[in-house]
């Protein structure tokens, strides 16, 4: 447990911000909202993390993909969050680079009498932009655009509406959010 | 600000129902199950409402509460001093300056801005409930997206009454995809559910529901083409303090003899209303 990095100064406060700016993300798919909060472990970044402290507990499953199943975070996750680390198959949150999550269709998708029992993916991203991929949908009055990676894979998830997953995309300190109602592309 | 936790639940009821809260708005009209917890007031007093609110408030916020447009009565009055108390934020009667309003059945009259969060108090979630009394079917009605009985029940009320005889909690579809109560708002305001700027949350304590409507997201009222739906308000008045002909009126009775005034029923509205015309009197 050396260097675990602190959690919220002031819990319930500093979730209820969180929270407030993740909705907004949701709500509004391809804004960008900054999440402010304790120093993220390595190699989380600071949205990500702010984003498991808000949303995560003993109660929900987590998948670390890739770089990010390393002790630090580990430890992180035990000390912060409690929460158990499982397989794809069994996660409802689920933390990682976009290569090292996939594939998509090993996470629960929700099954039609309870859509709601799917994963939320937070992707880490090299970049990201409120430009690229153009977005319509509920949450978008016209249009936005958001920086995607995979733009065939996101548009399949999409296509199983109500069932599927959802995506919190996260590069340092901003996030956004892309829900599986968001349509990409002019189609 | 002591004695409670900041908005009353601890922090673990708090991020279960803010998880809730994230799959309906990416769900639209899907009814969330969420784990509702006993509340310091009745079930039929907002425990839904209140326990969204307690998860979406953040300390900056202004809160408004109404009960039937009204800022001034006994459930109203409650619900704002309530997280006075337990959440320390400011409260406003003014819709123009609140962030969060809580509302139980009715939709302000004056226009919702984005950024705004309506919270909506709902007593009975499900609109096929009446028609199908087992959560199984009905769960299972809304996977299959067979809203053919909801149909027939329109259609019979056109055949008996001559028009679709459902004044309030008037059923609407979402998105093109889920049949959603829009908790018994009169169906005046149905139209305002409709690519609305603000986003408009739905809790439901007694039956643990939540479901939510993002902003800009298509919401229709069910109708037929040779029938369509009107939102219908008392006819031939206007408000007896503010004149206003656009708003929604309650009736009033004023004395035992049959004397009856019909006025505002967004107090606020009626007040700012009449204010400015005394102002330019």
């Amino acid at each position: 447990m050396d260097g675990l990095t602190p959690g919220f100064a002031s819990p319930a406060v500093d979730a209820a911000h969180a929270f407030r700016a993740v909705l907004d993300t949701m709500a509004h798919p391809g804004r960008l909202v900054t999440l402010d909060g304790p120093a993220a472990p390595v190699p989380c970044s600071q949205a990500a993390c702010v984003a498991l402290l808000t949303l995560a507990d003993a109660t929900t499953p987590l998948h670390l993909a890739g770089a990010h199943d390393c002790k630090g975070m580990r430890d992180w996750v035990a000390f912060h969050l409690g929460a158990p680390l499982v397989g794809r198959s069994e996660a409802v949150f689920a933390l990682g680079t976009w290569h090292a999550l996939g594939p998509l269709a090993a996470y629960p998708q929700g099954v039609p009498d309870y859509p709601d029992r799917s994963a939320t993916l937070i992707v880490e991203m090299a970049d990201l932009q409120a430009n690229g991929t153009r977005l319509t949908g509920p949450g978008i009055e016209d249009a936005a655009y958001l920086s995607l990676p995979d733009t065939d894979a996101l548009r399949a998830n999409a296509s199983r509406f109500p069932l599927g997953l959802d995506f919190l995309f996260t590069h340092g300190a901003q996030l956004a959010a892309l829900p599986r109602t968001t349509k990409l592309g002019d189609g | 600000m002591t004695e409670y936790n900041f908005a009353y639940l601890d922090e673990a009821t708090k991020r279960m129902i803010r998880r809730a809260l994230l799959k309906a708005v990416a769900i639209p009209g899907y009814q969330v199950p969420f784990s509702s917890r006993e509340m310091p007031m009745p079930y039929g007093w907002g425990t839904g409402g209140v326990q969204v609110t307690a998860a979406c408030l953040v300390p900056e916020d202004s809160l408004k509460v109404i009960d039937q447009g009204a800022d001034d009565t006994t459930n109203a009055v409650s619900i704002r001093s309530f997280f006075e108390k337990v959440a320390g934020v400011a409260t406003t009667e003014s819709t123009a300056d609140a962030s969060v309003i809580q509302t139980r059945h009715r939709i302000p009259e004056a226009p919702l801005v984005a950024g705004q969060i309506l919270v909506f108090q709902v007593p009975i979630p499900e609109p096929l409930r009446f028609l199908e009394p087992r959560e199984t079917e009905t769960r299972t009605m809304h996977a299959l997206e067979d809203y053919g009985l909801m149909q027939v029940r329109l259609y019979e009320d056109i055949a008996r009454h001559g028009e679709i005889a459902r004044a309030y909690a008037y059923p609407v579809k979402v998105e093109g995809r889920y049949v959603m109560d829009p908790s018994p708002i009169p169906k005046f305001d149905n139209p305002k559910l409709n690519m609305s700027p603000a986003l408009q949350l739905f809790g439901a304590g007694r039956e643990c529901r939540i479901y939510a409507l993002p902003p800009f997201t298509r919401v229709e009222s069910l109708d037929f083409e040779d029938y369509p739906f009107t939102p219908s308000k008392a006819a031939g008045h206007d408000c007896a303090i503010c004149g206003a002909q656009d708003s929604y009126l309650d009736e009033v009775i004023t004395d035992d003899s049959g004397g009856r005034m019909f006025v505002c029923s967004d107090t606020d509205y009626c007040a700012t209303r009449a204010a400015q015309m005394e102002a330019n009197a």
